[in-house]
């Protein structure tokens, strides 16, 4: 059914000691009980359990909301005992007023345990025939249920259970990783706000896309356009790369990430003690034992690999 | 600036045709049969590049000269001696000198800047420097302490300073400021904020990755190799370079794409590796609760035993885990699987993503040791086939096969895929002791009453098994 807390629109600190209720300010009050005078008006059961150690339960349902609820309505009032936080409550009576029927029993408590011990019952009773009732009872492992229950069979510990696999699950080998970033963590979010979520990241970057191609220079702009097309196409390049030359993969990446020479190259024609000469010299001489190292290991590599 | 020998337009097309070749490079490398093709065309790039740049760009080619002679060099005797088990460190320390050279591309970039006709252009300049020695120097030294752990030269234990996310923004923020100084600058006044930012970043490196446990390393080592493309990419913008910006986005997104990879198989998310302090004190609380339940008998078994296994067995399923490549057992190891080949018998080797310290590292492994790729398996090929085979041989793996990852979710590495050898008839697992993984959680698989525990080194179990399938076939043949 799921619930939620409902909030008044005020700020307060309101924990007594021992997680209690105390007493709190005029002005909470007055917003609290607006907010239990609508809500009234739109639900069908209340149950108050408001008790204040000591002291009468205070009144929270005057007899206007009483009146505001629908026909047919049922408060619980769980503070009876004390009072009531009911105006009509009737301690260890069941009233009907203005068509409202008002439970002010004293003794809820007690009357727990038939209740509890009922809906255990249907329980079990549900279980048994989940596993064949009295005629055809067997314990079959397969059925997710009873392996959830399982903690010793003949004599093995079969405790934990395996995890259930959501059936919606891809299989591994075959997802075609399309465009789908990287996900990390994957807390449960539903699937569906999957797709919802992805078309909003597409719009932010075509908006982001957009701003940049309005106020930036031409340059930048046209240098954006390779390094995007270039990013979808690496993207779509690498995850075709088998994983059994995943570490070519990291050796060729390194080699060919030595074009950074190109960079230095550019700019190393300079007198020969200038700083600037010295930084690309030393930038060239980097970039090549990258280049030199990472072809040259990835080619022995590869030369092992035999079928 | 150039000679001039090259009309503009040529140039542009023969780097447009590096880039393609680049692509083409990595697109190879789907299968292992054009992969030898692919790296050819990688180098063919680089050679195009290399010349178009020399001949349309440079003017003095003494400097150059020397520079590529002692880079090839020294490169060509790295990957000449390497150990492939050193795989690992050669790709970091080739992630730190993309980084450093992007640092000081970068700076050279500013000392020698043009005279730009807007200062728009101006500001965006030295705003795509700024961003280019960050990035630059985080991998630079990132890369340094990453090499350093995977040696074991630093310990690979996380390094948890007091509020290190405080520290790590404090860096950030403190950069963003210099930043905006750098960019204000007249002249080359700025270059003092460039040099403080740049010590920053260095530190920020240092730090980000002094962070992160030894378990995490191929992940980090992953997110290097992106950032050192994105170090690259951000160099050609600053020099208005698109064949610079192409393969910086191409490694970028390939190392990406490695860590989202890595980070899947070990069922950990990117932001949590980042932050760092796996396999420490955080995973201790966790694994000693779960550490209580699994305690039970471990039944040995004996290298002759094991023998016997095999010889009756008509499938089996070999798993390696790096141990096994410490104790440099692969080759007798495939010895063993040709053996029981001749015995008619269905061997295949079975890799986790995550074996290894690299990604793809154990096929590597293999490859060297000879073994055809068609019998190494991936995790998701091998997984349905474990119910019908007969005995699985577990050597120097842990984590990756341990069952508590799927049905213990107080096992701190509760989620993460494994291979699941208990499905097998009977399981063999070759460990030195009864010590706990690289992720320091028990594995209950130890325990189960179809898993046999052959203790000692990997290395001497594989050549007694070996010896032993020998003996037996020569006493057979007598």
């Amino acid at each position: 059914m799921g619930a939620e807390f409902l909030t008044v629109s005020i700020e307060e600190e309101g924990s007594g000691a021992g997680g209690y209720g105390k007493e709190m300010s005029a002005a909470f009050i007055e917003a609290e009980m607006a907010l239990f005078a609508q809500q009234c008006r739109e639900v069908d059961i209340v149950i108050t359990t408001a008790l204040i150690p000591g002291k009468v339960a205070p009144q929270l349902i005057t007899e206007e909301m009483v009146k505001g609820m629908r026909p047919g309505s049922v408060i619980v009032d769980l503070a009876a005992e004390a009072g009531g936080n009911c105006a009509v409550t009737k301690p260890d009576a069941v009233v009907v007023h203005h068509g409202v029927t008002v439970i002010g029993f004293v003794d809820l408590p007690s009357r727990l345990a038939p209740t509890a011990s009922q809906l255990y019952g249907t329980n079990l009773l549900h279980l048994l025939a989940e596993m064949g009732g009295g005629t055809a009872f067997r314990i079959d492992q397969e059925n997710p249920i009873v392996r959830g229950a399982i903690v010793v069979h003949d004599g093995t510990v079969l405790w934990p259970p395996p995890r259930i696999i959501p059936p919606t699950k891809p299989a591994a080998a075959a997802s075609k990783p399309v465009v789908a970033a990287p996900k990390a963590g994957g807390h449960g979010a539903p699937a569906s706000s999957g797709g919802k979520t992805q078309a909003i990241a597409m719009t932010v970057a075509f908006l982001v896309l957009a701003v940049i191609g309005a106020v930036a220079p031409r340059e930048l702009v046209s240098h954006l356009t390779v390094f995007v097309l270039a990013c979808f196409v690496g993207w779509q390049v690498v995850w075709n790369v088998t994983p059994a030359l995943h570490t070519p993969l990291m050796s060729v990446t390194n080699a060919i990430s030595g074009i950074i020479l190109v960079g230095g190259m550019l700019q190393i024609s300079g007198p020969i003690s200038s700083p600037v000469t010295i930084l690309s010299a030393v930038a060239v001489l980097l970039a090549t034992i990258n280049i030199a190292g990472g072809f040259l290991v990835t080619q022995r590599m590869l030369r092992m690999f035999q079928k | 600036m150039s000679l001039a020998l090259i009309p503009v337009g040529l140039s542009t097309a023969l780097y447009l045709i590096a880039g393609i070749l680049f692509i083409l490079s990595l697109g190879g490398l789907s299968a292992q049969s054009s992969a030898r093709r692919g790296n050819t065309f990688g180098m063919a790039g680089m050679l195009i590049a290399l010349v178009i740049t020399a001949a349309a760009s440079v003017d003095s080619y003494g400097v150059l000269i020397v520079a590529l002679a002692i880079g090839g060099s020294i490169g060509t005797v790295l990957a000449k001696r390497v150990q492939m088990t050193a795989m690992p460190e050669l790709v970091a320390m080739l992630h730190s000198f993309v980084g450093a050279a992007a640092v000081l591309v970068g700076i050279a970039s500013y000392l020698g800047a043009k005279v730009f006709l807007s200062s728009a252009e101006a500001t965006i300049h030295e705003i795509e420097i700024f961003l280019g020695v960050f990035i630059g120097a985080i991998t630079f030294t990132g890369s340094i302490i990453a090499f350093g752990k995977l040696r074991g030269a630093i310990r690979s234990k996380p390094l948890l300073l007091p509020g290190r996310h405080w520290l790590n923004l404090a860096a950030i923020a403190g950069s963003l400021v210099l930043g905006f100084i750098f960019i204000g600058a007249e002249g080359h006044a700025g270059l003092w904020a460039l040099l403080v930012m740049t010590f920053a970043a260095c530190l920020l490196g240092v730090h980000l990755v002094m962070a992160i446990g030894g378990a995490d390393m191929p992940v980090v080592v992953s997110m290097l190799n992106s950032y050192s493309g994105w170090a690259a990419a951000a160099a050609g913008f600053m020099l208005d370079n698109d064949l610079l910006i192409i393969t910086g986005a191409l490694v970028g997104s390939s190392g990406a794409i490695l860590s989202y990879i890595m980070c899947r198989a070990m069922n950990r998310s990117f932001v949590s590796v980042i932050l760092g302090g796996f396999g420490a004190d955080e995973g201790a609380a966790p694994a000693k609760s779960a550490s209580g339940e699994p305690q039970g008998e471990v039944t040995p078994i004996t290298a002759a035993d094991t023998a016997t296994l095999l010889e009756e067995a008509k499938s089996v399923v070999i798993v390696p885990g790096y141990g096994m490549a410490v104790a440099q057992a692969q080759y007798a190891l495939y010895e063993i699987a040709q053996h029981l080949k001749k015995r008619d018998t269905l061997v295949r080797f079975a890799i986790h993503p995550v074996a290894g310290r690299l990604p793809g590292h154990m096929n590597v492994l293999l490859a060297e040791a000879k073994v055809p790729y068609d019998i190494v398996l991936e995790m998701e090929e091998v997984n349905e086939d474990f119910p019908s085979t007969d005995v699985v041989l577990v050597i120097g793996a842990n984590d990756i096969v341990n069952p508590g990852a799927l049905d213990d979710p107080s096992s701190p590495i509760y989620g993460m895929p494994v291979l699941e050898v208990w499905k097998a008839e009977k399981t063999i697992v070759m460990k030195r002791s009864m010590a706990s993984g690289y992720a320091g959680v028990e594995n209950p698989l130890f325990f189960k009453e179809n898993t046999r525990m052959l203790f000692g080194d990997a290395k001497k179990n594989v050549d007694a098994i070996l010896t032993e399938l020998r003996s037996n076939a020569a006493m057979a043949a007598a």
